[in-house]
């Protein structure tokens, strides 16, 4: 039998032009027309020529990958390292640039949950706008309504407007919805990271249970190792956008998270930060061992980052969110906790380095650190997973650590009284 | 669904701007369009106050407040016909034509979310906020109809038989127009503040508020714009202000065709690179 889903020679190119962000103001095109007539025109002919400086940029490149029908496939890699751009493709929302994709059968994407969601509308309404949206047809939705209903627990408030319901109770019923298309194959794109625990738990349930269903197959794009671990047979590690392993799922994650990161610093694409005014070029771990994300327990994290800053901004905020791998929050640190004038300081134009010194209590492992930054009190960039960070057990002061030992490290004071 | 589904087979490759398949494939999101209009009546009918009667409103103060001051005290002549009915058909063509390329024009920024995270034939989103403009059209043509009871005007056969052939040029004159203007709206994000003023100022170009005859030796230049043809004939065959003038109605026929197809091909040629520049 042929395989479900053939894969070959996918790349995909953007270009990076001079403007930033991917769209412009017409009035500012025909102003530089007017003040600028002759370098237009050359930049016009150069273009023609194919001589213009743009740059390119292809995030994925030679990606060569067969699904067979019923495999629930796990996709893994750093950020920027083309795990959505070809979910995307996938799911036809931007073409490939070169290549082949063959699909043979239904495809259901469960992008991120909510999507065409309206607030206006009540949640029957919303459960039969949806279902169309993401490919169900009328009689699927209202043939599933029931259960659709019944298991984001939304029965009391059907005929509420959605704009009224807890975000707990949007992301349950949009979760719900997506959960309840039955395509031959389901895309999945970091979804699990919704809602509380308990809902969290429930939906790797239906996720497993989907899977066992026969012949559906799944392609599972996500950052939750331990979800990755559990549903998935077979995983892709892709990195800069060239596939780097592809096998057993326990096998890839371990190459991952070892060999994975030898590096010490990140790159973040200009993309995240398109028409912000700054852009944050690169995270580096200072004090890695032999230059890794890897750092002993008993010493504090030490991170750079490198921010680049083109127009006068005003306040802005920095907080680093430290997680475990199946996305628990374990601390939040923010430069405003210290009420101290870093946020500020950074207006002014030009390069700035920040130094960062964060004192820890975590126990030997492996851990996500992830980077907001709000402007304005608007958050302008946040990636939970910027840096995968492992704790060693061996200390430089202290003596060695056991592993797998929970997150953090407490002590106690014991006192034995014996009474008579 | 298991027999359905083996038939489908996709093959995705970098894309051609146009291909036989995608009129067969926005025949199969039929559904999905049909929601989207849905969508769009539900909420602007529970956002605003008064609901489906907003419909009817707004063209009604409209001719009342122009029969009012260019009716009565300018004077613009209507035709041999009173003036408010004079002025409402037009303004009944012409609030279908700017409404429906107005909101044709945003709809795809204004659906930003769901393009980039779905996909569906993105035609499909102009194509259903005109539709959703069409429903507003039938409301506010009550309003004619009664108009025409009060001032005894009796539709022939003929106008009967001409308002659907007017409804599709316009609609053809509207997503044509739309369709472009949603295209460069996706890369020049000030267009939609442009538009108001420009939309404003077709309207009088068009011989909404006053009959085309009032240009004299000019008003063969009006017959450019495609809503004059439109305009003139609505009142020709409903109010039989003269007869039906079908080299002016074949004009616009034409035009509006050439409109929707330049349309079409730029919308689709934009299309490719939707998900990645909104």
């Amino acid at each position: 039998m042929k395989p479900i889903i053939e894969i070959k020679n996918i790349g995909k190119n953007y270009k990076i032009a001079h403007q930033r962000g991917g769209y412009i103001a017409l009035r500012d095109v025909i102003m530089n027309i007017l003040k600028k007539p002759f370098s237009f025109v050359k930049a016009k002919a150069k273009s023609a020529m194919g001589l213009a400086s743009t740059e390119e940029f292809w995030a994925l490149r030679d990606i060569n990958l067969s699904v067979e029908k019923g495999e629930v496939i796990g996709i893994i890699g750093h950020n920027g390292a083309g795990k959505s751009t070809l979910l995307k493709i996938l799911s036809q929302i931007t073409p490939p640039t070169e290549g082949e994709i063959v699909i043979r059968g239904k495809v259901g994407s469960l992008l991120e949950v909510g999507t065409g969601f309206n607030p206006e509308l009540t949640g029957r309404e919303n459960i039969f706008l949806n279902g169309a949206i993401i490919g169900m047809t009328r009689r699927e939705i209202a043939s599933k309504f029931d259960q659709i209903v019944k298991f984001a627990e939304v029965e009391k408030f059907l005929d509420t407007p959605v704009k009224y319901y807890s975000s707990g109770m949007y992301v349950r019923l949009a979760f719900s919805v997506a959960a309840h298309m039955e395509p031959d194959i389901l895309l999945v794109d970091e979804v699990l990271a919704v809602g509380d625990a308990e809902f969290q738990r429930k939906c790797l349930a239906k996720m497993e249970e989907v899977t066992h269903q026969d012949g559906r197959t799944i392609v599972f794009i996500s950052h939750n190792l331990s979800a990755v671990e559990r549903l998935c047979q077979k995983t892709v590690l892709l990195n800069k956008g060239r596939i780097e392993k592809i096998g057993e799922t326990r096998e890839v994650i371990n190459h991952y998270l070892k060999v994975g990161h030898t590096e010490h610093k990140v790159d973040i694409p200009a993309g995240s930060f398109a028409g912000q005014g700054y852009r944050v070029t690169t995270a580096e771990l200072l004090n890695g061992i032999a230059g890794s994300f890897r750092v002993p327990y008993d010493e504090p994290i030490k991170l750079r980052l490198m921010i680049e800053v083109e127009r006068k901004l005003e306040e802005m905020n920095f907080a680093f969110a430290c997680t475990s791998l199946n996305d628990s929050l374990i601390f939040i640190v923010r430069n405003s906790d210290n009420r101290d004038a870093v946020g500020r300081m950074i207006s002014d134009p030009g390069t700035h380095i920040m130094d960062i010194t964060l004192h820890h209590m975590l126990r030997p492992g492996t851990y996500y650190l992830g980077l907001g930054i709000t402007k304005d009190k608007q958050v302008s960039f946040y990636d939970p997973n910027l840096i995968v960070l492992d704790i060693d057990p061996l200390g430089t002061k202290q003596p060695a650590v056991q592993e797998n030992r929970g997150f953090m490290n407490a002590t106690a004071d014991w006192k034995l009284e014996l009474k008579r | 669904m298991w027999l359905m589904s083996n038939a489908t087979v996709t093959v995705i490759r970098p894309k051609k701007i146009f291909h036989l398949r995608d009129l067969k494939e926005l025949w199969d999101y039929r559904e999905l369009l049909y929601f989207f209009t849905w969508r769009d009546l539900k909420v602007r009918y529970k956002q605003t106050f008064i609901g489906a009667a907003w419909a009817i409103f707004q063209p009604f103060v409209t001719m009342v407040v122009f029969s009012v001051f260019f009716g009565g005290l300018a004077k613009i002549p209507s035709d041999g016909v009173p003036y408010p009915i004079f002025v409402y058909t037009g303004l009944l063509f012409w609030q279908f034509f700017s409404a429906a390329l107005s909101s044709t024009s945003n709809s795809l920024v204004g659906n930003q979310a769901l393009i980039t995270k779905v996909y569906f034939p993105r035609l499909i989103l102009p194509v259903s906020s005109v539709i959703t403009q069409l429903v507003d059209f039938a409301i506010a043509a009550l309003i004619l109809l009664g108009l025409m009871f009060y001032y005894g005007f009796m539709p022939s056969l003929l106008g009967i038989a001409i308002v659907p052939l007017l409804l599709i040029i316009t609609f053809m004159a509207s997503v044509g127009g739309g369709l472009f203007l949603a295209a460069i709206n996706v890369k020049y994000r000030d267009v939609r503040y442009a538009l108001p003023f420009f939309v404003q100022i077709l309207l009088f170009v068009t011989p909404v508020i006053y009959p085309a005859s009032i240009a004299g030796k000019y008003s063969k230049l009006l017959a450019i714009n495609p809503m004059t043809g439109v305009i003139q004939n609505a009142r020709a065959a409903l109010l039989g202000t003269a007869p039906v003038n079908w080299l002016l109605l074949g004009i616009s026929a034409i035009g509006c065709f050439v409109l929707l197809i330049v349309g079409i091909y730029v919308f689709k040629k934009v299309e490719r690179y939707f998900a990645d520049i909104v």
